[in-house]
């Protein structure tokens, strides 16, 4: 079959590396092609020369059979390609048809034909069963349901390609499960989908053939049915993963953290109790209150009933400074949004919650002490950055992760709240989280594991939670728990039910 | 080491990225200062009063005023705040030191309760930021306008007189003596920026304010009391402006209702072109006292050509525009 999208040795190099080195992707009509690869592989250049950001400094991109040059993206969409980003290019207060062809209104003597407009969105949101009224407003909708109206948008150039950069990566099941049918859809129609995803279970699940890079170049392209999840992984690391999942044994301490009818917005009554050097998961849909309970837990938010009581003390939660003070620490899931301070450097991000140890009674700061504290972990957490005062804007995802990480970790809690702590982390440094998750426990810190990778969860915790609605619905020990009961705990189903 | 993506490479990593002298990289940080530079130095050549121990001191002692309340200024804009009513809080920190002087009060404590009131001042501002959650540029326009008119009701629309009495004497010495040959009011600025200096840079609180401009949930996040920094950043832009009414109100012998009209723009001004981003999290004390140098040196050399006051202000104007663009330029 001859490829619709043909981008052939491309080379793109910046002043300090190589970005791409002869590196090519072939998209198929009527075909989801994927695209892995960790972090800093070069997919996300790739698809900045795709869709004309950068120019190649040399290659060939040949589309419908002719060789083309983009000039830029809107070139590339004039011509029937089409990028739905993981951030979204959306504008919240535009009703979702203005935002579908907005600055291409349908127009007579300057007047917006509304009719027209109102008509042909209708039209695209039936085509992808979006159940919303073309007027409503962006912002009313789910963060699932505005990626269906990027997608509605790129249908509306009449896209032949469409790539998809983490689609899924904010979306619900069950939003993932109406993407894919979509996907499947668009598919059928024969367009040509590039689906650039870090869940290679989606892979699996979604995608006809798989392109792999590494490091910037062209690893292989093969039809998925060809590989295994192992394979993927060992041709995108370039070397095997013995266990992805490094979990040792340890005997549980004695219970430090006991929870007791907690309430607040979004969690109703919830009761658990944690023991030092145990990983507890808390796993539920997104929206499900676990995020919201964390934020309870650590006086982010007002806790309208119950107790927490650490190491036989009943806390008062009044801000996230009592709880670090307590010992308690979080690591946020949005590490962009609410987790590093990305204007400032690598040290001065990692020591923010612990600088009063590294200050004189007066409040100087002792610069020393400090950046000794800042190497030890820097050493640890093998953060690779070109030195502590480097911006953190300026480190890969991985990276920037650890040091969130490490803010939490230097202030020496007792209880480590983390969540989604491997969200945009790729394999690589997410093996890494985990062998440090590992060794905190070792060291006898307890810890909260939120996350809505599945298999993260069941290959980490010792004990699991599941929430539904705001309320704990299932709790399953790492023997007991498996996809099947945690998602029925996760909808609200009972156990039994399910079978 | 079993680490993934090894496509970059890492330096050793317990040495700091350090820009290197008179790279491009420095040319391009330090430009306010280049440009202050060529200022002067073209200003040298056309103008040959300019170059001179009297002009350049004379020059300073003008400028400290708009410097020191550009100090608090920074601060503030730091954590991605503005501080609209420093001209007001001058004129009526003014306004009690002139009175306070002008009953005799002993120099040393009217100065001390001036700076008090500064502060205090400028934490009502801070808490109307911080407890109300009001966006600082209506917070601040709200305590402009009100301590505007609490200034005219003070003082009747008439100037205060410190009076003749020697307590008077010693104190207008803050705004007219000299130490060392030098002004006291250059005496004071320079002290002010090092203070400023040692506190943005050196403190665990100088560490907070840029955390707090550079993302206030993050900073909360991180077990700080975000409302307490607001508070303290406009209590000290408050207290740089009523540092400033002092100079002002000393070496005038007397606090005109109307001080510091649009002295807020001024010091605003001198921050924005140092350097610091009106978005927060990002500025340098040092950038803000080229800036206010600039404007000051501008001003002066505008005069010493005989360019209309007019004109001046479109020449101000033009600079801070085009300080803006370069910057904005090469992010």
């Amino acid at each position: 079959m001859q490829p619709i999208l043909k981008l052939e040795n491309i080379d793109k190099s910046f002043p300090s590396v190589k970005a791409l080195n002869r590196a090519s992707l072939n998209v198929y009509p009527g075909k989801v092609m994927a695209l892995v690869g960790e972090n800093g592989a070069g997919k996300s250049t790739m698809m900045k020369v795709l869709t004309g950001i950068y120019q190649p400094d040399a290659g060939l991109i040949e589309y419908q059979g002719a060789a083309v040059q983009f000039r830029g993206p809107k070139d590339s969409q004039d011509q029937g390609i089409s990028i739905i980003h993981q951030e979204l290019n959306l504008i919240q207060e535009l009703s979702i048809a203005e935002n579908i062809f907005l600055g291409r209104e349908p127009t007579r003597y300057g007047k917006i034909q509304w009719q027209q407009l109102y008509a042909n969105v209708e039209e695209l949101l039936q085509r992808l069963n979006i159940k919303h009224h073309p007027r409503t407003r962006l912002g009313s909708l789910s963060i699932g349901e505005q990626q269906m109206v990027e997608i509605a948008k790129a249908l509306s150039f009449q896209s032949q390609v469409i790539i998809m950069d983490e689609p899924t990566d904010a979306l619900t099941d069950t939003e993932t499960d109406s993407l894919f049918e979509v996907i499947q859809q668009l598919r059928d129609q024969g367009q040509g989908i590039v689906y650039i995803s870090h869940r290679l279970k989606e892979i699996f699940r979604i995608c006809d053939d798989v392109t792999i890079f590494r490091d910037g170049e062209f690893i292989e392209q093969k039809p998925v049915a060809d590989l295994t999840e192992d394979l993927i992984i060992e041709k995108m690391v370039g070397r095997s993963l013995d266990d992805q999942f490094p979990k040792a044994d340890l005997e549980l301490g004695e219970v430090c953290l006991q929870v007791n009818n907690l309430c607040g917005n979004g969690v109703v009554d919830a009761s658990f109790s944690l023991r030092s050097g145990e990983i507890l998961g808390f796993s539920g849909l997104m929206g499900a209150g676990r995020t919201e309970l964390m934020k309870l837990l650590y006086g982010d938010a007002q806790i309208h009933a119950g107790e927490v009581i650490l190491n036989g003390r009943t806390l008062e939660l009044h801000s996230p400074k009592d709880a670090l003070t307590a010992g308690i620490a979080y690591v946020s899931e949005d590490r962009k949004a609410d987790g590093l301070v990305l204007s400032m450097s690598v040290k001065e991000n990692m020591s923010l919650s612990s600088l009063a140890e590294y200050c004189t009674s007066s409040g100087r700061i002792e610069h020393r002490e400090e950046r000794q504290a800042v190497q030890k972990f820097i050493d640890l957490f093998r953060i690779k950055t070109p030195g502590q005062n480097q911006i953190i804007k300026n480190l890969s995802g991985g990276n920037q992760q650890k040091v969130a990480i490490a803010k939490g970790v230097m202030k020496q809690p007792q209880v480590l709240i983390l969540d989604e702590p491997t969200r945009g982390v790729d394999v690589g440094a997410r093996q890494e989280i985990y062998q440090l998750i590992n060794r905190f426990r070792h060291d006898g810190m307890a810890i909260i594991l939120v996350s809505s990778d599945m298999p993260e969860i069941l290959g980490m915790s010792d004990r699991i939670i599941v929430m539904c609605m705001g309320k704990l619905s299932g709790e399953f020990s790492r023997e007991q728990a498996n996809q099947e009961l945690l998602m029925a705990a996760a909808v609200g189903k009972k156990a039994e039910e399910l079978v | 080491m079993t680490t993934n993506s090894a496509s970059t490479k890492i330096v050793p990593q317990n040495q700091d990225t350090q820009i290197k002298l008179f790279s491009k990289a420095w040319l391009f940080q330090e430009k306010s200062l280049i440009a202050l530079l060529l200022l002067i130095v073209i200003v040298s050549f056309i103008s040959p009063n300019f170059f001179s121990v009297d002009n350049i001191l004379n020059t300073l002692r003008q400028t400290s005023v708009n410097a020191i309340i550009a100090v608090g200024m920074t601060m503030v804009i730091i954590t991605a705040g503005i501080d609209l009513s420093v001209g007001a809080v001058l004129a009526l920190s003014g306004a009690f030191a002139a009175s306070l002087i002008a009953q005799e009060v002993n120099v040393v404590l009217a100065v001390i309760i001036t700076l008090f009131s500064g502060l205090v001042l400028g934490a009502m501002s801070g808490i109307i930021v911080a407890q109300g959650k009001v966006q600082p540029f209506i917070a601040t326009l709200v305590t402009m306008t009100a301590l505007r008119g609490v200034t005219m009701v003070f003082t009747d629309g008439r100037p205060i007189s410190t009076g003749y009495t020697e307590n008077a004497d010693m104190f207008s010495w803050l705004g007219t003596g000299y130490m060392l040959g030098v002004p006291v009011p250059i005496w004071i600025m320079v002290s002010i920026f090092a203070i400023g200096w040692y506190l943005l840079n050196h403190t665990r609180t100088g560490r907070h304010i840029y955390a707090l401009g550079g993302n206030e949930d993050a900073t909360r996040l991180s077990g700080i009391n975000v409302n307490r920094i607001k508070i303290i950043v406009y209590s000290l832009c408050g207290l740089t402006a009523a540092i400033a009414s002092i100079i002002i109100t000393a070496r005038l012998s007397s606090a005109q209702p109307t001080a510091g009209l649009g002295y807020e723009l001024d010091a605003i001004a001198a921050v924005v072109l140092g350097g610091t981003s009106l978005m927060g999290g990002r500025g340098r004390i040092m950038g803000t006292l080229i800036g206010a140098l600039i404007i000051g040196f501008l001003n002066n050399a505008l005069n010493l050509l005989d360019v209309s006051s007019y004109y001046q202000m479109l020449a101000k104007a033009s600079v801070i525009l085009l300080a803006v663009i370069v910057d904005n330029r090469n992010k």
